[in-house]
């Protein structure tokens, strides 16, 4: 029986144990903290945290591997999955898993997510979509949005010069390799919840040897977005879901009977 | 009778983003107005009786600053052991 | 092992699975690609990793991720592949993980062509990506010797955690000749405390090139240093011909240093007293070997299917003590041994000035065309 420190009460939450106990700089607000505890909470769940191996990417998640409790390379920007593959394919039975921001995967690395999808690489990728370019202070990304201003679209992302956004999850989606591709947003409690739901499954796709997955998360980026943490998840969810729905691209069938 | 539950918040990792006020479905957080984290933010806390011990304060804290218990009945605790 | 008939390539190929490798990644690229084509016959047979990556980019970055879990990995392309690398070439730098690099160059810059070329030499030996790092560099001049180098290369990437590149040119890559290939070594099975593994061993590993404070990056670029330094006294390797009673030397790597070779021996039938020096390892460059035959020859040729890029390091070694004549090919062009014959009699049969510089005189002397 489990009553915690007091006779008569349990614990409801607690932090996870693949976090590690320090700070991280990510700005009041920011969703990078919400999508890392998500992923620990899974890594602890299923407990894989000391058999995993993360890679991070280039952009505010850079230092991802100061946060989480596991073993972490860090990668060039965009060059995370083909990193992932080389760890994956010389330690078959470990948890390798990727966490990129929009700039990073779905723009510099865009080749390099795509040929491991293609390749059905047994990785996982998590995938943070804020429309911007976060550490480098609020430029266009490949995911910002028809219209949206940045401080590299002053006026407005204007689409007959500066093209359309990328939507990642659908693409990533259309190729065979691909065994899970979803979109997650984390603008509610109703959503995380459904995010580390599917956060989970990606894992489970990896732990059963089905292939990649990938797990699109939005996210706000309140410092850049020029908005309160409060304001810019409203935003997220009235400006960014209408272009970016939430759902499930590719969901393997062999899925299908899992329980976990 | 609803549950009855409490929060602890790591005052120094909290950024005072007012996710977990907002939140909240009894209203029972707040920011503190009166005292500053070593980082400089308002840190939450819980300030009125009326936490059921829900547990959606920690899932939207982007800091993981939250830890949340929920009081187990005298009659569920005594039939579990 | 009996001596066969063997493909550079092939041979080079061979040579690292028996060596122990444990992960290959490449792209195809001339005149490279039958390394790549054996590894991917090879390495699944034997149970061991191969991906045939998307681009050079991809290539280097499983590179760089399977290096950081501690096995012997090793990747190969030519110039223009090669440059696509630089990038994760110096994280890997950065990061102190061994690997293996093999460049087998053609002609440039740009597409160039896919005849042979010894013009990635800066790149390679003065460069190999941002910030200050310093690759092993090794030049064979034939399959033997490029078997030999391999197996060494897997052995220096490890003791010094550092990139060994095995560079050679597009002719030795294609060319055949007998060798005889080492006894296959059981694959590595102890794992470096430094690798990432997953913690299962109850420790955290991580494994970066990122300093973000100054002073931190600094002690990572002294440490860099000081083990450079090391090389530098361990590390240099070189042959000599005919040195003993030379008056003159010529001095070249890898293909040149083999087409050297039969015109210093020609020119030794017909009692030219010259010797030949062909550095091994351009880097650590064999400098004071220079600059002690600086002392008792009376003058150097340096010859290169390139612009002179090796020149830059001889004349640094000879520091004005002796005159240094040039010659090279370039594009793709593979110098005779004749024409390295008629520059060692003119350098000395003439006189060779001490002012002004080699490349400039050796330009003058060729062709212009328009």
């Amino acid at each position: 029986m489990d009553t915690a420190q007091h006779e008569l009460e349990q614990v409801v939450y607690q932090r996870p144990e693949s976090l590690m106990e320090v700070d991280t700089h990510y700005c009041p607000g920011c969703t990078h903290g919400v999508a890392h505890r998500l992923v620990a909470e899974v890594l602890d769940e299923m407990q894989v945290r000391q058999r995993t191996i993360g890679v991070a990417s280039v952009g505010c998640s850079v230092f991802a591997y100061n946060y989480f409790n596991t073993d972490f390379v860090q990668a060039p920007h965009g060059r995370a999955p083909a990193m992932a593959t080389g760890i994956k394919r010389c330690l078959p039975d470990r948890i390798v898993f990727t966490y990129q921001g929009d700039g990073d995967m779905a723009s510099i690395g865009m080749g390099e997510v795509v040929a491991a999808a293609a390749r059905g690489e047994n990785i996982t990728v998590v995938f943070i979509n804020n429309a911007n370019y976060g550490m480098t202070g609020g430029q266009m990304a490949p995911t910002t949005l028809p219209g949206q201003k940045t401080t590299s679209s002053p006026n407005g992302r204007d689409v007959e010069t500066q093209g359309f956004p990328m939507q990642a999850a659908e693409l990533l989606a259309t190729l065979e390799g691909t065994s899970y591709s979803v979109r997650r947003s984390l603008h509610d409690p109703k959503n995380v919840r459904m995010a580390k739901k599917a956060l989970r499954t990606a894992f489970e796709v990896q732990a059963r040897g089905m292939g990649f997955s990938i797990v699109e998360l939005l996210s706000v980026c309140p410092t850049n977005w020029g908005m309160t943490p409060l304001q810019s998840l409203k935003w997220l969810e009235e400006a960014m879901i209408p272009f970016y729905p939430i759902g499930d691209y590719k969901v393997n069938p062999a899925l299908a009977g899992l329980r976990f | 009778m609803p549950p009855k539950g409490r929060i602890e918040v790591n005052e120094n990792r909290c950024k005072g983003c007012e996710l977990c006020t907002d939140a909240c479905p009894q209203d029972v957080i707040s920011m503190a107005a009166e005292r500053l984290n070593t980082k400089g933010y308002h840190p939450a806390e819980l300030i009125e009786a009326g936490c059921t011990g829900c547990g959606i304060c920690a899932i939207v804290c982007p800091e993981a600053a939250i830890t949340v218990y929920r009081e187990v009945s005298q009659r569920a605790a005594s039939a579990e052991a | 092992m009996a001596k066969e008939m063997m493909k550079g390539n092939t041979a080079i190929a061979e040579a690292a699975i028996r060596a122990g490798l444990d992960a290959y990644f490449g792209y195809p690229i001339t005149p490279q690609t039958e390394l790549l084509e054996w590894m991917s016959v090879r390495m699944p047979e034997l149970g061991r990793a191969f991906v045939q990556a998307e681009s050079e980019l991809g290539a280097i970055n499983m590179v760089y991720g399977a290096a950081c879990t501690g096995k012997r990995v090793m990747t190969s392309s030519s110039s223009p592949g090669i440059s696509l690398m630089m990038e994760g070439l110096s994280y890997i730098a950065g990061t102190e993980v061994p690997m293996v690099l093999v460049n087998v160059m053609r002609g440039g810059p740009g597409l160039g062509n896919i005849a042979p070329a010894q013009a990635d030499y800066n790149q390679i030996v003065h460069g190999g990506g941002h910030g200050d790092m310093h690759p092993i560099v090794l030049a064979p001049a034939s399959v033997q010797e490029a078997i030999d180098l391999t197996v060494l290369a897997f052995d220096l990437a490890e003791k010094y955690r550092a990139i060994v590149v095995v560079l050679i040119d597009g002719s030795l890559g294609q060319m055949m000749e007998p060798g005889e290939l080492p006894p296959m070594a059981p694959l590595k099975t102890a794992i470096p405390d430094w690798a990432v593994r997953g913690g299962d061993d109850g420790k955290r590993r991580t494994l970066s090139s990122i300093y973000l404070n100054p002073p931190d990056e600094e002690v990572t670029n002294l440490r860099l240093e000081r083990r450079w330094q090391e090389v530098q006294a361990n590390e240099v390797r070189y042959k000599e011909y005919y040195l003993e009673d030379a008056r003159y030397v010529v001095t070249g790597f890898g293909s040149a240093g083999r087409i050297a070779l039969s015109a210093v021996r020609a020119a030794r039938a017909e009692g030219i007293p010259v010797g030949l020096l062909r550095p091994i390892s351009l880097n650590p460059f064999p400098r004071q070997v220079i600059a002690d035959l600086s002392e008792r020859v009376e003058g150097f040729l340096v010859t290169e299917m390139n612009a002179g890029q090796m020149l830059d390091d001889v004349m640094a070694a000879v520091a004005g003590r002796k005159p240094v004549e040039f010659y090279g090919r370039m594009g793709g062009v593979v110098p005779f041994p004749d024409e390295i014959l008629g520059e060692i009699k003119r350098m000395v049969n003439g006189q060779v000035p001490m002012s002004g510089h080699p490349r400039d005189r050796w330009l003058e002397r060729m062709p212009r065309a328009n």
